[in-house]
C-alpha cells in the first residue's frame, strides 16, 4: 500500500527548485514541529538564505486546547531573526485541514509584521476546513479514509511517508 | 477515595496542591511547557491566546504581594481574565466560611482558583469540593507546601546544571518553618538528585527530615563543601529573637552566606533565594548581588512555571 505513496526524499530537491526562483534578500524559512522542521532543515542549506532557520510550535496556539488541553511537551518556538518585513517561508510536512497553518501565522504576527508569507508543504493531502492553500507543494496525496498521513524521520536522517491509522 | 487528589482519572494534573506524589513524568512536563513559555516570556508580545475566555481568581486568605502578583502576570499572558481577591479583609471577616466562598466564586464561573491560605490543608479542601471542570493551584498553605516555587527552583536549576543526575543541593537556614523547602526536597528528590543537603541549627530543622532521603548538617562550612548548588531560605523576622534563635547577628555568623562560605562549595555553585531576602541576616548582599546569584532569574523562571502550571491543569 505504501508504494503509492510518493518518496520524501525525491521531493525535497524539487521543492528546493521551485523555490529557487522567489528567494530574495528579505527571505527566511520557519519550520513547524516536527515533521516540518525535518523538512525545513533540509530545505534550508539548498536555498542558502542568509538568516538561519526558524523553529515552531504552535501548540500554545492551537484551536482545540479547549477540548484537548496540552497533552504534548510544546518544543520551545526560536526564531532568531526579526520577523519584521521579512518573506516567510513557512514549511511544514503534511498539509490537511489548514488549522495549523492559521495557528502558525497567528503566532507569526506575535513576533512582528511580515512582507510577505508562502506556505511551502511536502504533501498536500486536501480535506481543508479553512480557506488555507499552499504556494508550493511537494506532492498531492490521495488519503483513504480512516488513515492519517505521516512523516518518519530515520536514525540516518531519511525522510519517509507513510499511512497510519488515524486515531 | 482516589489515591492522588491532584491527578484525574487518566492521570493527568488536575489540581496542583504539592509537589510530594507528583510521578516525575509530570514534573518533567511542567518544566518542558515552562521552557516553551520561557521563549514566549522573552518576544515583544508575551503574550498567548492559549487561555482566552477562562477567568483565574487568585484567592488570598494570607498576604503576598509577589506570588500574587507573578499568578496575575501568568495568567494575563495565557489570555485568562484575573480577578484578584484579598479574601482576609472582606468575606472572612465577615464570618463566611471557606467553602462558602469558594462556591460563591465557583457560581460566577472561575475555571482556576490559585490559593494561598495560612492553614496548612486549605487548598486540598478546596479541591475535594469544586466542580470537575475548576482547577485549584496551591501559592501555599500554612507551613506544608509551596509547589510552584518548588518548581520554579527546580527549573532554575535544570537551566543552569541541565542534568540532575549529578548534582549536590544544600538547603540552608530555617527548613521548619519553610513551604518552599518541603516542596523542593520532594522534587529534587523525584527527579532523581542524588545528594540534597539541609544546613541550618537543631532548633530549625524539623525532626525526622533526614526520613525524607536528605542528609542534615548543622555545620554550615561542612555542608556547603562540594555543592553545586545553595538555596538559602528566608528567615522570618518574627522567628528572631524567639526561643529558637538568640539573634539575627549570630545567626548571619552561622549560617549566613558570605562569599568567604560559598567559596567552599563548587567554583560554578549557583546560590538561590526564593525572596523575600534579608540581606545581612541570611544572605550577604556581595553574595545576592555577585556572579553566583541566580536569584533574579529564578523570579523570572516563576512566571513561566505558573504559565505552565495553569495551562496544564486548565486544560486537563
Amino acid at each position: 500500500m505504501t508504494s503509492r505513496l510518493p518518496d520524501a526524499e525525491a521531493l525535497i530537491p524539487r521543492l528546493a527548485a521551485e523555490l529557487k526562483g522567489r528567494v530574495t534578500p528579505a527571505t527566511a524559512m520557519i519550520g513547524l514541529h516536527t515533521g516540518g522542521a525535518w523538512v525545513a532543515e533540509r530545505l534550508h542549506p539548498l536555498l542558502g538564505l542568509k538568516e538561519p532557520l526558524g523553529l515552531m510550535d504552535i501548540a500554545f496556539y492551537r484551536d482545540d486546547y479547549a477540548k484537548e488541553g496540552l497533552k504534548h511537551d510544546p518544543k520551545r518556538t526560536r526564531i532568531p531573526f526579526e520577523v519584521e518585513g521579512r518573506d516567510l517561508l513557512l514549511v511544514d510536512d503534511v498539509l490537511y485541514t489548514g488549522r495549523t497553518v492559521r495557528a502558525a501565522m497567528n503566532e507569526l504576527f506575535d513576533y512582528g509584521r511580515p512582507r510577505s508569507i508562502a506556505l511551502v508543504v511536502l504533501a498536500d493531502r486536501g480535506g481543508r476546513q479553512l480557506p488555507i492553500a499552499a504556494q508550493h507543494a511537494g506532492a498531492q496525496v490521495e488519503v483513504p479514509a480512516g488513515k492519517r498521513l505521516r512523516l518518519k524521520r530515520a536514525a540516518n536522517g531519511r525522510l519517509t511517508l507513510e499511512l497510519e491509522d488515524a486515531g | 477515595m482516589p489515591a492522588n487528589p491532584q491527578l484525574n482519572a487518566n492521570g493527568e494534573l488536575q489540581h496542583l496542591l504539592s509537589i510530594e506524589g507528583l510521578p516525575r513524568a509530570i514534573l518533567e512536563q511542567i518544566l518542558n511547557t515552562a521552557e516553551s513559555f520561557v521563549g514566549v516570556t522573552e518576544r515583544e508580545v508575551k503574550k498567548v491566546p492559549l487561555m482566552r475566555g477562562k477567568s483565574v481568581f487568585n484567592l488570598f486568605f494570607e498576604a503576598s504581594t509577589r506570588t500574587r502578583t507573578t499568578f496575575e502576570i501568568a495568567a494575563k499572558r495565557l489570555s485568562a481574565d484575573v480577578i484578584n481577591l484579598n479574601v482576609s479583609v472582606s468575606s472572612q471577616t465577615k464570618g463566611e466560611s471557606l467553602l462558602d466562598t469558594v462556591a460563591n466564586l465557583s457560581a460566577m464561573q472561575a475555571d482556576v482558583f490559585v490559593v494561598r491560605h495560612g492553614s496548612s490543608g486549605a487548598p486540598y479542601l478546596i479541591a475535594r469540593h469544586v466542580k470537575p471542570h475548576e482547577h485549584v493551584i496551591n501559592a501555599g498553605d500554612g507551613r506544608h507546601a509551596h509547589p510552584t516555587q518548588g518548581l520554579l527552583d527546580l527549573y532554575t536549576i535544570r537551566h543552569y546544571k541541565k542534568d540532575f543526575g549529578a548534582l549536590t543541593v544544600a538547603i540552608v537556614g530555617d527548613v521548619l518553618h519553610s513551604r518552599v523547602a518541603r516542596s523542593l526536597i520532594h522534587g529534587l528528590t523525584s527527579l532523581g538528585v542524588p545528594e540534597v543537603r539541609v544546613i541550618g541549627p537543631q532548633t530549625l530543622i524539623p525532626a525526622g527530615v533526614a526520613a525524607l532521603g536528605v542528609r542534615v548538617f548543622h555545620d554550615m562550612r561542612a555542608g556547603l563543601k562540594g555543592c553545586d548548588v545553595v538555596v538559602m531560605l528566608r528567615l522570618q523576622n518574627e522567628r528572631m529573637n524567639g526561643p529558637l534563635l538568640p539573634s539575627a547577628q549570630e545567626f548571619f555568623k552561622n549560617y549566613g552566606l558570605t562569599a568567604e562560605k560559598l567559596a567552599l562549595a563548587k567554583k560554578d555553585a549557583i546560590v538561590m533565594h526564593p525572596g523575600p531576602m534579608n540581606r545581612g541576616v541570611e544572605i550577604d548582599s556581595p553574595v545576592a548581588d555577585g556572579p553566583h546569584s541566580v536569584i533574579l532569574p529564578q523570579v523570572t523562571f516563576g512566571i513561566a512555571v505558573r504559565m505552565a502550571v495553569m495551562s496544564i491543569v486548565a486544560g486537563n
